[in-house]
């Protein structure tokens, strides 16, 4: 019992890992410009189709394609900031919402009429996808631990990029005060660019990452929509809270599909999240301030 | 150029401002009412879903264009309505007491998902709503026994005392009929002391507390008369469609409702009726389009293209939506030579922060 509990959160950690990311994605943009990013599960999917195209019609190495997709899909989302999300800069939360619901629809429809990629199933090769580690009669596949270091990797790195590096710093200081940041010489729109830039490209990487999982098609963005209850469980404006939240929510979900009835496994993510919002209105590590008149 | 001199406070509440408006709306009213005269069978089939989105438009223009609430979650209040309507019709209620508890179960549902929204904002609420439709959806798909799970539901032709509304013409009329009380009623609502508190939450919380406004009180209210509203919106659809079940009511239908909002107008009733028609009859127009692009260039994403970049260029171009442009052309011969390009120029506004509350 023990070991199958393990392998279920095995599978959860490395499921909510997948959720981490993007809901890491939506926390970037979100702490940098308040604007919530809902094309977030759209961007990955168009990552996961760019990594096909380099790793099956190009036949690159299985790092070169994470590099490729990674790196146009920044492109992409820098694009995506300065065409449709500047104009509206300023705007209420609600336009901004509805702005990139667009785009995500935009990216669906566009993807379908790509040549190549259309509306059928792919699967992307990976170096190590049946491998099989067996620890005291528990059953580790290797495949959700590789999940699962790659994400604890690209933390780290983010860690040290927001920690260390001048970029970071300029966009720590853009999401803890924009006008400030101006004051202080910071080119806040530039970086806002960069943010939605490295957004797009961590979707990319969340999107190599799930495609073993669930293959690559055209609505396999919809996962952004359970990485949603994973940023709100943590707490929209938080990094770490995105991490843990996209956990809760892959944990619960794995356990739920195991013991409870069928058809809870697809709501677990909704309904944690709404106990959540009941409790903490504004997530577990949320921050709250009080507005003065 | 027409000049309205106000003398009395009646003349500020009054439905009908001024002559030229009367005899609009009235060209209006005998163009609709003969609509089963000059419509060909289609186009009578496209005017009753204008006329169902509407009743919805009205519904969600009351919560995110007055109230200033965004909900993502319509579609289960549609689907609420839409279920009552269908068992109570099989267990032989008569229509208008179907319908009526359609409003009421869709208002309670309304008032559930408005409870958490006293504490939350934003996003917040955005991402509450959202799950909140998600699990509606869940619970029309499992409970098998009242719902019919993924087989759906069928439902005969609208009944009133014996008499069967099977006809399009006659569901045409119910479909007006309640279009034109709910708009009634909206408009009547807005200039209501209630009204203006939704008005006066909408713009600053702050502020409408400051004046006395019940916060708590009016933002449920707002939810439960929009969720009553879509529901007899759902109730209609579910005649309409004559089949419904789960997949009607997902997510997405919520987005497309919002659309019809932002796409006719925030802020305005007239917006609602314009966004439905528009909602409705651009897939048509796109069909059309298919026709005359080569093979190739007429696949399947090419509907969730056009929508997508419909929905962005009216947000960047013309964020007050269809009736907004109305509005500028009207000004525009209204003030005739001295039109200026930024009367409706929106104002730049420095980031307001949601992290403060």
């Amino acid at each position: 019992v023990l070991s199958q509990i393990l392998q279920l959160l095995l599978a959860g950690v490395s499921q909510g890992c997948v959720y981490a990311l993007v809901a890491l994605g939506f926390v970037l943009i979100y702490k940098a410009t308040e604007t919530v990013n809902f094309a977030q599960g759209d961007l990955m999917m168009l990552g996961a189709f760019f990594a096909l195209t380099a790793s099956v019609i190009m036949g690159w190495p299985y790092w070169a394609t994470i590099l490729f997709a990674v790196a146009v899909m920044a492109l992409v989302g820098m694009l995506a900031e300065r065409l449709v999300l500047r104009p509206v800069l300023g705007q209420p939360a609600f336009t901004v919402i509805m702005i990139t619901i667009g785009v995500g629809y935009m990216v669906r429809g566009v993807v379908t009429m790509v040549p190549g990629w259309g509306t059928e199933t792919y699967q992307i090769p990976t170096p190590f996808v049946d491998d099989v580690w067996k620890l005291g009669g528990v059953i580790l596949p290797v495949q959700q631990l590789m999940v699962i270091g790659m994400t604890a990797a690209l933390c780290a790195a983010l860690y040290l990029f927001f920690r260390f590096s001048t970029l970071g710093v300029a966009m720590q200081a853009t999401s803890q005060n924009q006008l400030a940041a101006y004051y202080m010489g910071i080119p806040v729109r530039r970086v806002n660019m960069m943010i939605w830039g490295l957004s797009a490209g961590t979707a990319a990487f969340a999107g190599i990452l799930l495609a073993p999982v669930t293959f690559v098609h055209s609505n396999m963005g919809f996962i952004g929509l359970k990485a949603f209850p994973a940023a709100v469980v943590g707490g929209f404006g938080s990094v770490p809270g995105a991490i843990v939240g996209g956990l809760i929510i892959g944990v619960v979900e794995a356990l739920a599909g195991f013991y409870l009835p069928e058809g809870f496994k697809d709501v677990a993510a909704y309904v944690v999240v709404l106990i959540v919002l009941m409790v903490w209105p504004s997530g577990i590590f949320g921050e709250t301030g009080r507005k003065k008149v | 150029m027409r000049f309205i001199f106000k003398t009395d406070y009646a003349q500020d509440i009054r439905l009908v401002k001024h002559g030229g408006n009367a005899f609009w709306y009235g060209v209006l009213g005998v163009v609709l009412l003969a609509a089963p005269w000059w419509a060909s069978e289609y186009v009578m089939s496209q005017l009753h879903f204008i006329l169902i989105y509407s009743i919805v438009g009205f519904g969600l223009m009351i919560l995110t264009g007055f109230t200033g609430q965004i909900s993502l979650g319509h579609a289960a209040f549609l689907g609420v309505g839409a279920y009552t309507e269908a068992l109570m019709q099989a267990a032989g209620v008569p229509f208008f007491v179907s319908i009526t508890c359609a409003a009421l179960f869709s208002a309670a549902a309304g008032i559930i998902i408005g409870l958490p929204a006293l504490r939350l904002k934003g996003i917040y609420l955005a991402i509450a709503t959202l799950a909140f439709n998600v699990i509606v959806e869940e619970i029309i798909t499992r409970w098998h026994g009242l719902t019919g799970g993924n087989e759906g539901k069928h439902l005969k032709p609208v009944e009133i005392m014996g008499w069967k509304l099977d006809s399009d013409g006659e569901f045409y009329y119910l479909c007006l009929a309640l279009t034109v009380i709910c708009c009634l009623a909206c408009i009547n609502l807005l200039r209501s002391p209630t009204g203006r508190a939704f008005v006066a939450i909408r713009d600053s919380e702050i502020s409408a507390s400051c004046m006395g406004v019940n916060l708590a009180k009016y933002k449920t209210m707002a939810f439960a008369i929009s969720a009553a509203l879509t529901g007899v919106g759902g109730a209609l659809y579910a005649h309409k469609i004559a089949f419904i079940s789960p997949e009607q009511f997902t997510l997405f239908q919520s987005i497309e409702l919002i659309t019809i909002v932002i796409l006719g107008g925030i802020g305005f009733l007239h917006g609602a009726v314009l966004g439905s028609a528009f909602i409705i009859v651009l897939p048509q127009l796109i069909s059309i389009a298919k026709g005359w692009l080569p093979e190739a260039m007429a696949p399947v994403g090419l509907q969730a293209v056009v929508f997508g970049l419909v929905l962005i260029l009216f947000i960047i171009f013309e964020p007050l939506g269809l009736y907004g442009r109305w509005l500028k052309i009207r000004t525009y011969f209204e003030l005739f030579p001295f039109y200026r390009k930024g009367m409706f120029r929106r104002q730049k506004s420095y980031m307001k922060s949601e992290r403060l509350r």
